[in-house]
C-alpha cells in the first residue's frame, strides 16, 4: 500500500486532518472511541474513492462529511432505541443537507477550538498521567499503538489496554470535548502542560533501556507545545513550556556522543546546539515574561535553560543567576529534585562546600533514596572539594542506581577517574 | 524531519512589490496559510526575500573571491522566499505545499528539500565523528 503514490497521498492528507477530524467527531458523538472509528472509516472510503476521482479540493471537509454519513448509518442500524440517538441522527441529517460550502464552513475551525478541546479531554486529570500521555499521542499525535509502545519501551497490549482504560474513564466522567474557560481553564491547563512535558522528557532523558535519547517523542512534544502556543498565545505558561522544550531540544544533537554515550551539559560541543531552536525558545520566554508569567514553573525552568543557551562557552555560564532562579523555583514548585539541582547550581556559583551543605539537607528524603543523580552530584562536590575517596564511593553508589546503561557507564568512568 | 520549502522567483517577484488589491489579498491568504501551519505545529521559520537586485554573490575559485552584484539572470532558479517546516515525511510536506495559495500572480513553483539529519551524518563522516567522540571521552574520564 505504501508504495502506491495515490495511497501515500491519501494517507498524508489523512495524517494532516486526522486530529481535527476526531476532535470534530468526538464533539458530535460525545464518544472518543466512536470518533476514532468513524475517522478510520472515512479513510477507508477515501482510499476507495479518491484513486478514481482524485483528491477533493477540500479533503478535510470531504473526510468529515464521509465520517458523518457513517455516523448516521451506524445510528440507524442500531435501531435508534434511545431518544438521544434519534436526536443526534436528526441533527446530523440536517447538517448533511448543507451545501458543500456550508460543510466547509462547519469544518473551518480557525480558532482550533475543536482540536484544543480534544487535547484538554485527552489530558483530563481523571486519567492517570501515563494513560493521558498515551491517549494524547494516539489521538492528537496520530502515533500508532505500536509506535507508542516502542517509544515507552512497553508492549502493544499494555499500551492498548492503557488507552482503552483512558477512553472509558473519559466516557464515565462525562468529559466534554470543549475548551474549558476562566477558572476551569486555569485549573486544567497544568495537566495538559504536564503531559506535553512528560512526553518530551520520556524522549529527552529516557528513564530506562539502552538508548539515552528518543528524539521522536521529543519532536512530538515540541509539535504539541507549538500547537498549544499557536492556539493559546495569551497563556504565559504555555509559552514557558514552549520555551523550555525548544531550548532543551536545541541540545539533542550535542547531548549524546556518536555511540549514544551521554555527554553532560558542561562538556557538550556548543557549536552543535541548534541556534534556531534557541532563538525560538528565547523568543517564547520573552513573550511569557511580557505577559507577566516570569514566575511560572515552566517559565522559570525555561529561564534556567536559557542561561545555558546564552553562554557561548561552559565557563561563561552565569551560575549566580542560575542559583537565584533555582531559589525561586524551589519556592514556586517545591520538590526534592529541584532542591538537588539547586545544590548543584550553588556549588557552581559559590563552591563545592555550598553544594554539599544543601545536598546534605535533602539526603534523607525518601523520594531521592533511589535517585542516581543525588549521589552523582555528591560525588562531584566531594571530588571538587578534594575528597577523592569519598567521591569514588558516591559515584559507585550512583552507578548502582542508574536507570540506563549509558548513564551507568558514564558514572563508572567518573568513579574510575577518582582513583588517584 | 525538517524540510526547507523554497518559493521560486518569477519575473514579477524580481520587480519587487508594489501596492495593489491583488497583493493585499495575497497577504491575507498567505497569512491564513501561515496560521494554519503554526496551529498544526509545522512552521519553524520562514521569510520572504527581496529581489536579487538587492543581492550579492561571492564566487570561489581556489584562493580567489570575486563579488558579483545582483540582479541575477536565471530568474527561475532564484529564490523569493522560504519556510522551514517540521513534518513527518515528504508526502506530508507535499500535501501542505499543495494547500499554499499561489505565492505569485502568474504560474509559479515551490520546491521542497529535506535537510540532513543527525543520523545522515553518522554514515558520512564516521571517522571524524569517532575522533570527536574519543576527545570527549578523554575529557570525561579526567573530569
Amino acid at each position: 500500500m505504501a508504495a502506491d503514490p495515490t495511497h501515500r497521498t491519501i494517507e498524508a492528507v489523512f495524517r494532516i486532518e486526522r486530529a481535527r477530524l476526531i476532535a470534530g467527531l468526538a464533539r458530535l458523538t460525545r464518544d472518543v472511541d466512536r470518533a476514532e472509528e468513524l475517522a478510520q472509516d472515512a479513510l477507508l472510503v477515501a482510499l476507495t474513492e479518491w484513486p478514481a476521482r482524485g483528491v477533493p479540493d477540500n479533503p478535510g471537509a470531504w473526510l468529515m462529511a464521509a465520517a458523518k454519513r457513517r455516523a448516521i448509518d451506524g445510528i440507524r442500524h442500531a435501531q435508534m432505541q434511545s431518544r438521544k440517538h434519534a436526536e443526534i441522527a436528526r441533527e446530523l441529517d440536517e447538517e448533511q443537507d448543507m451545501s458543500a460550502a456550508a460543510v466547509e464552513a462547519a469544518l473551518d475551525d480557525p480558532l482550533g477550538d475543536e482540536l484544543l478541546g480534544l487535547i484538554f479531554a485527552a489530558c483530563h486529570p481523571v486519567i492517570g498521567a501515563e494513560a493521558r500521555a498515551a491517549l494524547t499521542l494516539r489521538l492528537v499525535g496520530g502515533l500508532t499503538v505500536e509506535e507508542i509502545a516502542r517509544a515507552f519501551l512497553s508492549n502493544e497490549a499494555a499500551i492498548a489496554a492503557r488507552i482503552t482504560r483512558a477512553k472509558k474513564a473519559i466516557a464515565k466522567a462525562g468529559v466534554q470535548f470543549e475548551v474549558p474557560r476562566g477558572a476551569e481553564l486555569a485549573a486544567r491547563l497544568p495537566s495538559v502542560l504536564e503531559i506535553v512535558y512528560l512526553i518530551f522528557n520520556e524522549g529527552y532523558a529516557a528513564t530506562a533501556g539502552p538508548s539515552l535519547v528518543r528524539p521522536p517523542l521529543c519532536a512530538e512534544a515540541q509539535r504539541l507545545a507549538r500547537i498549544l502556543a499557536g492556539l493559546m498565545p495569551e497563556q504565559p505558561e504555555v509559552l514557558g513550556l514552549l520555551a523550555l522544550v525548544e531550548i532543551q531540544a536545541s541540545r539533542l544533537a550535542a547531548r549524546a556522543g556518536p555511540d549514544g554515550q551521554f555527554v553532560p551539559l558542561t562538556e557538550q560541543n556548543r557549536a552543535r546546539w541548534d541556534q534556531l531552536l534557541i532563538r525560538r525558545g528565547l523568543n517564547a520566554l520573552e513573550r511569557a515574561e511580557a505577559l507577566g508569567g516570569a514566575d511560572g514553573p515552566y517559565a522559570l525552568q525555561a529561564a534556567l535553560a536559557a542561561c545555558h543557551a546564552r553562554a557561548r562557552r561552559a565557563e561563561d555560564t552565569d551560575w549566580r543567576r542560575i542559583a537565584a532562579l533555582y531559589d525561586r523555583l524551589g519556592q514556586v514548585m517545591p520538590s526534592p529534585v529541584v532542591e538537588l539541582n539547586r545544590a548543584v547550581a550553588h556549588s557552581m556559583a559559590f563552591g563545592p562546600d555550598a553544594g554539599l551543605a544543601l545536598v546534605d539537607q535533602i539526603a534523607g528524603d525518601a523520594a531521592l533514596r533511589h535517585y542516581a543523580p543525588l549521589p552523582a552530584a555528591r560525588g562531584d562536590f566531594l571530588l571538587r572539594a578534594g575528597r577523592p575517596a569519598e567521591a569514588k564511593a558516591a559515584f559507585e553508589a550512583a552507578a548502582a542506581l542508574a536507570g540506563n546503561d549509558r548513564e551507568r557507564e558514564f558514572l563508572l568512568r567518573r568513579a574510575a577517574g577518582c582513583a588517584d | 524531519m525538517r524540510v526547507m520549502v523554497f518559493v521560486k522567483a518569477t519575473e514579477d517577484s524580481e520587480q519587487g512589490m508594489t501596492a495593489s488589491p491583488e497583493l493585499d489579498q495575497m497577504f491575507v491568504d498567505m497569512g491564513k496559510f501561515n496560521e494554519e501551519l503554526v496551529n498544526a505545529g509545522v512552521l519553524v521559520a520562514g521569510d520572504g526575500l527581496k529581489p536579487s537586485s538587492f543581492g550579492k554573490r561571492v564566487a570561489f575559485d581556489g584562493p580567489s573571491r570575486t563579488v558579483i552584484d545582483g540582479p541575477f539572470a536565471e530568474t527561475r532558479e532564484l529564490v523569493a522566499g522560504y519556510w522551514l517546516w517540521e513534518v513527518k515525511d515528504m508526502d506530508e510536506a507535499v500535501e501542505w505545499v499543495k494547500r499554499c495559495p499561489n505565492p505569485m500572480f502568474g504560474p509559479s513553483e515551490i520546491e521542497i528539500r529535506p535537510l540532513y539529519e543527525m543520523e545522515d551524518f553518522a554514515d558520512i563522516i564516521p571517522d571524524e565523528a569517532a575522533a570527536i567522540h574519543d576527545g570527549v571521552g578523554e575529557k570525561l574520564a579526567k573530569g
